[in-house]
């Protein structure tokens, strides 16, 4: 790009995040409070790079427990058997019904790496102050916040399962940790998608020095 | 929903998931399953009620638009479709084991996720907040493009 781009911080606006009113902020410095709502103003979500650099890292930390510790223990009269997410997705597919396996395996497996690698990409490209495909950078974001809760329904099968089947002696389902561990990547992410700044995506556009953090 | 293995039977509801999974000592996940399931739901349709209420006659009191915030912040952690589908698999696993039964519950929840996408795409926060009282006091009305100015700028 030749052009500078024209933002709203390059012409004096600010835009609240909250109730969206776009106002002149009281300074460059300290852009103050919304007129309207009393949120506090930030040009650019504050230190939301190495925020959602954290995040992300610990977000794949709790990824690998997630998947290698069991979510539940089948306890039946003869056996006991412990079901990670994995081993839930591939009895599923094992017993007939292939689509709500690759729902499951969808939802819990790929979204979440998916969602890993696309902030990891978002942050690089935003780091190195790329300025190519913008727009399919913004369109990958939005993706991002809307996908990311999908994530959950495992832990939501996991507490059925466990409330449904407590027939004891006969048969029955006790939660394990990778439930917690499971739905810490899923929330960690949400949070980590959540404090990306996708304006960051276009300040490379008009130059690397006008960014602030 | 109930379900029958040999002859005995057992039931649950959504809390009831919530609450066993506390029993059985996993209290993080059962605060969680909580929230997202019950709790953000109801406080996203309870505040966006007392929102739509008191927009009726403008301008709305400063706490509407406190509401506002929190009714947004509620319905994007409620969860209710992505339970759904969460129960629709369990019972999928559970059917090879027994009979299951679906109960009203999981049709009022079918209702409830139609109703909840129906509700935040005819709600238009845009207006909401054009019809609160701003923090400073002020109440500026809209102000045609045409003119030059911003609402922004006529309100300060």
């Amino acid at each position: 790009m030749t052009a500078v781009a024209r933002t709203g911080m390059r012409e004096g606006f600010v835009s609240c995040d909250a109730c969206g009113l776009l106002s002149r902020p009281a300074g460059a410095e300290e852009p103050g409070e919304c007129p309207r709502c009393g949120e506090e103003l930030e040009f650019r979500r504050r230190d939301a790079i190495q925020r959602t650099w954290a995040l992300v890292a610990a977000a794949a930390i709790c990824y690998l427990p997630a998947n290698i510790l069991p979510v539940m223990r089948t306890t039946t009269l003869t056996s006991e058997a412990p079901d990670t997410i994995i081993s839930g997705v591939v009895y599923l597919y094992m017993s007939g019904s292939w689509y709500l396996a690759l729902i499951l395996l969808i939802a819990s497996v790929m979204i979440p790496l998916a969602k890993l690698a696309a902030l990891v990409f978002l942050l690089v490209t935003v780091q190195r102050g790329s300025d190519r495909n913008n727009r399919e950078r913004a369109r990958l974001y939005r993706v991002l916040e809307i996908i990311g809760r999908w994530s959950m329904v495992d832990v939501f099968v996991a507490t059925f399962v466990v409330a449904l089947i407590q027939l004891r002696p006969l048969m029955s389902v006790a939660p394990e940790p990778g439930v917690l561990f499971f739905s810490a990547v899923v929330i960690l992410t949400i949070f980590a998608a959540e404090s990306f700044d996708p304006r960051l995506i276009w300040d490379s556009s008009q130059g690397k020095q006008e960014r602030d953090d | 929903m109930g379900l029958s293995i040999a002859g005995r039977e057992s039931s649950t509801t959504i809390a009831g998931g919530a609450w066993q999974m506390w029993v059985q000592g996993e209290k993080v996940a059962a605060l969680l399953i909580a929230i997202f399931a019950v709790i953000a739901p109801a406080l996203q349709i309870g505040f966006l009620l007392a929102v739509l209420l008191a927009v009726r006659r403008p301008p709305a009191p400063r706490w509407a638009g406190t509401l506002l915030r929190w009714m947004e912040i509620a319905g994007s952690w409620s969860m209710v479709e992505v339970m759904l589908l969460g129960i629709l698999v369990s019972l999928v696993k559970i059917a090879a084991l027994a009979r299951v039964i679906p109960g009203v519950g999981i049709f009022a929840a079918g209702g409830l996720i139609l109703l909840l996408a129906a509700m935040s795409s005819g709600f238009d926060s845009r207006e909401a907040w054009s019809r609160i009282r701003w923090v400073n006091g002020e109440w500026p009305q809209r102000v045609l493009p045409a003119e030059g100015k911003s609402a922004a700028e006529a309100g300060r």
